[in-house]
């Protein structure tokens, strides 16, 4: 017994040194001097500055958040509606469809969702003219489509662990269906929804390969800027955007971890 | 009589909470099928769309398998198919060598420590997924920290040539898909009764044949579940390859990609992607058995 602890706390061990140790490295990296990344050259913050400098990346950021925001709200509503659809209204026509599409795009390979939209969008330009240009419009759909399945399969999960008999009782009293879900399903699946909301936000700001295919010339996301940059090597000012990247993210779901411990 | 209106109208609310998602998977993922199907019976030519039209002028269906045709007899094609399904299954596998045991030490760690652990194995997914395969290319360079430490500790005397290659993609794959083979084998692991494994070692079986016979046998929907969703998504991978691996270590992703952007070969890049989901189907056919069933049982 004592032998299979030991072994299991040794993997522990390595496996979170395997997860950790890359992502330490480049934020040790990004305070180099050095230009030449690899090559430590004294403790400095002027890669910092020059990415506080770069318009260019301030404009990728600024189109992959409006788009992730956007299209995370977008993906809340249907996924909501979906995950509601699959756990409480019963059996519909067409009900074995919906749950494979809905599961479907989680699992599909991203350069085939992005060949098979941008396909949609040509040839929907073609007969009706629409999307004339292809940016936020057609990035935020492709984002909302596949996230909406994840936040679909959060809620319904959700719903599937939660008792039916306050939705019931409510239901027995008099309530309308539609009330009911407004005043009692809905509220129990508020946090469902947040983390389905933060993880679509999350899934749309890390997309490059979907982006990729849907977008036109002059929109370039955050991913698509990092991807052209870091494809010809490691450089400085990368390093310092994935620390800021990294910062955020780990000051943030530190907090909300915190967070729901103190209420639990 | 206001009140079975009232309810008739919430049923016309309930069927438009269904139809609304059910019409936006239609449109923006069932039907873009079957553009990709369609495109890939055309013929390349040079304008605007790239592809011959589905009819001819004089509305004949004009339909042609070329672009299938020269996938399967064109060498080159098969091999990387190939070459991406073994890649991905020995990602798979090395992400189920170091997924199980740290899984099993998670679900076997005090209930205190358990959330921050399973925490800290989510957060890296929540890190932009290209910055984290960027932070190896810093790691496996020729100057990079592995090939400084093992010059330093004179274990070698020359840099080794660790990116661009295989192993470079293999270390990117694991290390990008480990926290999906974690979950799902946590949440069976987590949900097994450690008494079963001390019961069986007071019968007297040894702790490896407790494993093989109790742990293993029950966390099977777990491993089933986590291998898949490693195994799907890393046969279509295209950023990992691209970035760490060599410029001849090709893999179906970057080949449907080039077809598409750099030969502007739309037919043929769709028939790629047909051809691919075709190796999917039963892959994620499975995955979604194994889904319904399981969360059958735990219900």
């Amino acid at each position: 017994m004592k032998k299979s602890g030991r072994f299991s706390l040794t993997m522990l061990a390595f496996g979170y040194a395997f997860l950790y140790v890359p992502l330490v490295l480049v934020v040790v990296y990004s305070f180099n001097d050095s230009r030449i990344a690899t090559i430590w050259g004294g403790f400095s913050t002027r890669w910092y500055g020059e990415l506080l400098r770069n318009d260019q990346v301030l404009d990728a950021a600024w189109l992959s958040l409006r788009i992730a925001a956007t299209s995370a709200t977008l993906a809340t509503i249907l996924g909501t509606m979906a995950g509601l659809a699959l756990a409480r209204f019963g059996r519909f026509r067409g009900r074995t469809l919906f749950s494979g599409m809905i599961t479907s795009p989680m699992v599909m390979p991203e350069v085939i969702t992005g060949l098979s939209l941008l396909l949609l969008f040509v040839s929907l330009q073609q007969l009706t003219g629409w999307p004339g240009q292809r940016g936020f419009s057609t990035i935020t759909i492709a984002h909302t489509t596949f996230s909406m399945a994840y936040v679909a399969v959060i809620v319904r999960s959700r719903l599937a662990a939660m008792d039916e008999s306050l939705e019931e009782a409510a239901m027995d009293l008099g309530g309308r269906p539609l009330r009911v879900v407004f005043d009692i399903t809905l509220p129990l699946i508020a946090p469902a929804m947040t983390a389905g909301w933060l993880l679509a936000f999350t899934l749309s700001l890390d997309d490059l390969v979907i982006a990729s295919f849907v977008s036109g010339p002059g929109s370039s996301t955050l991913p698509m800027y990092i991807f052209s940059k870091v494809k010809l090597g490691v450089s400085p000012d990368i390093n310092a955007l994935a620390t800021l990247i990294i910062a955020f993210v780990s000051v943030g779901v530190l907090a909300a971890w915190l967070a729901t411990r103190r209420r639990a | 009589m206001n009140r079975v209106n009232a309810h008739r109208r919430d049923l016309v609310w309930q069927n438009i909470a269904i139809a609304t998602p059910y019409l936006w998977l239609l449109l923006f993922f069932l039907v873009p099928f079957a553009i990709i199907l369609k495109i890939s019976l055309a013929d390349p030519v040079i304008a605007q769309p790239p592809f011959t039209p589905a009819f001819d002028d004089a509305g004949r269906l004009d339909l042609t398998f070329d672009s299938f045709t020269f996938l399967l007899t064109d060498k080159l094609y098969a091999i990387t198919y190939l070459r991406s399904v073994v890649m991905a299954v020995i990602a798979t596998l090395l992400c189920l060598a170091i997924g199980f045991p740290m899984a099993y030490g998670i679900a076997r760690a005090r209930e205190e420590v358990r959330g921050l652990l399973l925490l800290l194995i989510v957060l890296p997914f929540w890190i932009s997924f290209l910055l984290r395969v960027y932070a190896w290319m810093g790691l496996m360079n020729n100057h990079g920290a592995i090939n400084n430490v093992l010059l330093a500790l004179g274990i070698i005397d020359a840099p080794l040539q660790l990116m661009y290659t295989d192993f470079a993609v293999f270390v990117g794959l694991t290390y990008s898909y480990l926290p999906f083979m974690i979950l799902p084998l946590y949440a069976t692991l987590e949900r097994m009764d450690p008494d079963l494994v001390e019961a069986a070692q007071d019968l007297g079986a040894s702790s490896t044949r407790a494993f093989w016979d109790i742990t293993w046998p029950l966390a099977r929907p777990g491993v089933i579940a986590g291998c898949l969703l490693v195994f799907i998504p890393a046969i279509g991978e295209y950023v990992i390859p691209y970035l760490l691996g060599g410029p001849d270590s090709l893999l179906i992703g970057r080949v449907l990609f080039d077809e598409f952007f750099a030969n502007r070969d739309w037919p043929l890049a769709s028939a790629v992607a047909v051809v691919l989901l075709l190796l999917l189907v039963v892959p994620i056919v499975f995955l979604q058995r194994n889904q319904a069933r399981d969360e059958e049982g735990a219900a």
